[in-house]
């Protein structure tokens, strides 16, 4: 990816009021792979039995995260939009812990692009969730 | 012959929209969004006034996928739960404060969620209602449809499935 539409890419999604109400952070993406990341907050609470954040919270990072992917595709001019979305909750994400996302954008078409995601906390091994998706291709540099 | 008379219909409305909006505002995320409910008897429609904050793409500008799909998803919860609660709720064994504390009762865990963006969303607001299309002992399966202006257009559809609290 050019340095310019690398710059580009990151001031739109920098720019994400969803995002920055969310407190998401951009890590690293080049070559329709992306990592981001989002701090525990007690207002994305889902269960307060629990303190689980909603996951909703955890759908709009990987949401985001996968568009990013797409984005940072070699083969994608401009920005994006979901087509489509599926998330599967593995297991509740710990309390007061971060959750990181990374996404792949595995396959891209003249009109779509196919992205998967994981989403992890401080535990590695085993996944919060994953996410597989289909977002829209083409658009202006 | 004698019979009970009906309760007030004040009465009745007021138990159950107080219930509702305890169980509403039990829910962090749901305040964080600013997700309301309408009740007109047992059926819901989840409103999700528009604000700045919603957006994802601000050139357009539309409003953020995940914004939509946590929406999509809390009004299919929402409904489950208080497809649960109602008998409680009408015969007092589960009382407004118990619901307003968030320990009320377990609430239902997503398994999956899965959401159409039909069209994108414009900056102003939005509707939703869940249909329960089968709820077992452990799990149900919700499906949730979505718009703004025009009821017959959705924006946004989605299909979940959810594993359903163990029952004391």
């Amino acid at each position: 990816m050019t340095q310019s539409k690398l710059e580009r890419a990151r001031a739109f999604f920098d720019a994400i009021p969803h995002a920055h109400a969310l407190g998401m952070e951009i890590g690293t993406f080049e070559g329709g792979i992306a990592t981001m990341s989002m701090p525990y907050d007690t207002r994305f609470i889902g269960d307060p039995k629990t303190g689980v954040i909603h996951g909703g919270a955890v759908f709009a990072l990987l949401d985001t995260c996968c568009g990013l992917a797409v984005v940072s595709h070699p083969d994608q001019k401009g920005i994006t939009a979901t087509i489509d979305l599926r998330v599967d909750y593995m297991r509740p994400a710990s309390p007061n812990q971060r959750i990181r996302a990374e996404a792949t954008c595995y396959n891209v078409t003249r009109s779509v692009a196919f992205v998967r995601a994981v989403a992890l906390d401080d535990n590695d091994d085993k996944p919060v969730a994953t996410a597989t998706g289909t977002f829209v291709t083409g658009g202006e540099e | 012959m004698s019979h009970q008379q009906p309760e007030p219909v004040q009465v009745i409305k007021q138990r159950r929209d107080a219930a509702l909006s305890a169980l509403v505002a039990s829910l962090p995320y749901v305040q964080f969004l600013g997700v309301q409910f309408e009740r007109r008897g047992d059926e819901l429609t989840a409103i999700m006034p528009y604000r700045e904050v919603l957006v994802g793409n601000p050139l357009l500008p539309a409003l953020h996928g995940g914004a939509i799909a946590a929406f999509l998803e809390i009004s299919a919860i929402i409904e489950l739960s208080w497809m649960g609660l109602w008998d409680d709720v009408e015969n007092g064994s589960v009382t407004i404060n118990d619901l307003a504390s968030g320990q009320a009762r377990a609430l239902p865990k997503t398994i999956d969620f899965s959401v159409d963006y039909l069209r994108s969303g414009l900056p102003r607001d939005a509707y939703a209602r869940a249909r329960v299309n089968r709820s077992g002992r452990r799990y149900a399966s919700v499906h949730v449809e979505a718009w703004q202006d025009n009821k017959t257009r959705l924006f946004a559809q989605a299909t979940g499935h959810f594993l359903m609290p163990e029952r004391g």
